[in-house]
């Protein structure tokens, strides 16, 4: 059988197992002991076939430059709290009915009866004003960070696209839960998007299903709020990581390498 | 950036890089510690401020207030600060548009490898002007509540005509006051100013007919009342007759 290929943690040398000794027997020895291992030995199984060890090896121990600091975990936070939006909203599509006449009083049933259920749709509601914040939180640390410069460029698009996308996440979910509020604010953002060039009109018949804002209106939102939307954002969030790990978080702007020639051009100017 | 340059950054990060600490367990512990914040934070909204619900949707009612989520206040704000009709268009999409695009195409324009904000003015200044006027227009967008009240006085043709008339105003500007206008028109002295035109004397502008035929037909970002007239003409009437009795 393989060599399980765990990623090893960096441990403190007092923490490290011994070195082996002859003479004694390691490793499992009776079926017990065997069964024990049953977890690595599935690992291992699963390691032998797909060699996924390497990728966490290289994801999880990448070098991180010295000096990143609290502004650089707003990207993962944006992650956690579309997580968290994630797993909340699989909660509400189990009780929430995306018809026009029976919405309202799902959500109300959700708020009303269903067990935690307004905290459930709370965390859903205020968790989204919460990625809003975030996500520009992290954009405008790029940004001033001057991140998107080269060779990030790509990701910065990428950013770019999960922010809109986050953008019309929220405009969709808006509509969803059928209030009055809620319902006038919708039809005046599609309306408001008609008023665009040349796909404004089209792009608003497509949200309305038609040019009257009905029934269908609710459904086709909903397919796009809890379908559409968040696999392309889940998709995208993975190639930004994938181009986070393979280009290296940036060091912070003012780390200089000692040793860069630069430095000592000016160490020697001024 | 010129190829030397581009050489030079990658030589110095990866001597940064090389000098760094593993992801995991150093990055991993603080952006944990982040998640654990976040989460609490959506915990304690969810349980101070809760999920309220309004009143049902009703696309024939007349109470009802416009209102976009928090975040989308910066842009229905400039709506209202752009008032001339014929630039709508412009508030609507095109800043946006291009604000979009200028987003997008950041790292094509911006070619300058200095990455020191101190260093990089331009940058500053128009980050720091954004952040403002976002926040400037959100802050507009928060503090203008849609009113539900009017209150103009009564016209002197219509209070010399008799109770009847005059209760076909009052009832009319009830209708109006509840119809969420004042959200985008100004009227007197209440209403918001934009994003549509004040409506103060619209009577003088427009007959009964052209306004009955705006209010089943609007210009967007209005909507319709088409519903209003279907299944409460009579509310619909009282709502045109008022409006075309303001001069
Ligand atoms: C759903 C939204 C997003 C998620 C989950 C996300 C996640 C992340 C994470 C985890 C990182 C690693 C470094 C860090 O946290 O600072 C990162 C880096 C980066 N992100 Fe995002 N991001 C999102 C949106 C955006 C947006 C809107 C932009 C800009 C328009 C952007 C541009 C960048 C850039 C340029 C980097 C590289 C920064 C560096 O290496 O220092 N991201 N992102």
């Amino acid at each position: 059988m393989a060599k399980l290929k765990l990623p090893v943690p960096p441990i403190p040398p007092q923490l490290k197992p011994l070195p082996k000794r002859p003479g004694k027997v390691y490793g499992p020895q009776t079926p017990l002991e065997h069964a024990g291992e049953a977890a690595a030995t599935a690992v291992g199984w699963i390691d032998e076939r797909t060699s996924l060890s390497g990728a966490a090896r290289w994801m999880m121990f990448r070098k991180v430059p010295k000096g990143t600091n609290w502004f650089y975990t707003l990207g993962s936070a944006t992650m956690f709290s579309f997580l968290s939006q994630a797993v909340t909203g699989i909660f509400l599509a189990m009780y929430y009915v995306p018809s026009s006449t029976r919405a309202y009083e799902s959500i109300r049933y959700i708020n009303n009866d269903v067990f935690l259920g307004e905290f459930v749709h709370g965390m859903h509601k205020w968790g989204s004003s919460m990625m809003v914040i975030l996500i520009f939180l992290h954009m405008g640390r790029t940004f001033f960070f001057g991140a998107y410069k080269y060779p990030r460029e790509l990701n910065w698009v990428i950013g770019v696209v999960l922010l809109i996308l986050t953008m019309t996440m929220s405009f969709t979910g808006y509509l969803l839960p059928f209030d009055q509020r809620s319902y006038w604010a919708s039809i005046v953002g599609v309306n408001i998007n008609g008023t665009g060039p040349l796909v404004g009109p089209y792009l608003s018949d497509f949200l309305r299903a038609g040019p009257n804002f009905g029934a269908t209106t609710l459904s086709r939102f909903y397919a796009i709020h809890m379908l559409l939307l968040p696999g392309a954002i889940a998709a995208l969030m993975g190639f930004h990581l994938y181009l986070v790990a393979k280009l290296g978080t940036t060091a912070p702007p003012w780390q200089r390498a000692t040793s860069s020639e630069e430095l000592r051009e000016e160490q020697v100017s001024s | 950036m010129n190829r030397q340059e581009k050489e030079r950054y990658l030589r110095e990060y990866g001597q940064l890089k090389a000098k760094g600490k593993p992801f995991f367990p150093y990055a991993v512990a603080k952006d944990g510690a982040m998640a654990v914040l976040v989460m609490a934070i959506i915990i304690t909204m969810s349980i101070v401020l809760g999920a309220e619900l309004g009143p049902k949707a009703d696309a024939t009612t007349t109470t009802y207030t416009p209102r976009p989520e928090w975040y989308f206040f910066f842009l229905f704000e400039l709506l209202k600060v752009i008032k001339p009709p014929a630039l709508v268009p412009l508030a609507t999409i095109g800043i946006p548009t291009i604000g979009m695009i200028l987003l997008f195409l950041l790292p094509f324009y911006d070619r300058n490898p200095e990455r020191r904000i101190e260093r990089r003015p331009i940058a500053l200044t128009a980050g720091v002007l954004t952040i403002f006027a976002m926040g400037f227009l959100t802050y507009l967008g928060a503090s203008a509540g849609p009113p539900s009240e009017i209150d103009v006085p009564v016209p002197a043709n219509i209070a010399a005509q008799g109770p009847k008339s005059l209760a076909a105003f009052k009832a009319g500007q009830t209708v109006v006051a509840q119809s969420g206008c004042g959200g985008c028109h100004k009227f007197g002295e209440n209403g918001n100013d934009g994003p549509g035109p004040a409506l103060t004397e619209i009577g003088r502008r427009l007959p009964a007919a052209a306004i009955a035929r705006t209010l089943v037909n609007p210009t967007a970002p209005m909507p319709s009342y088409q519903g209003l007239q279907e299944s409460n003409p009579k509310q619909f009437d009282e709502m045109v007759y008022f409006l075309s009795s303001l001069k």
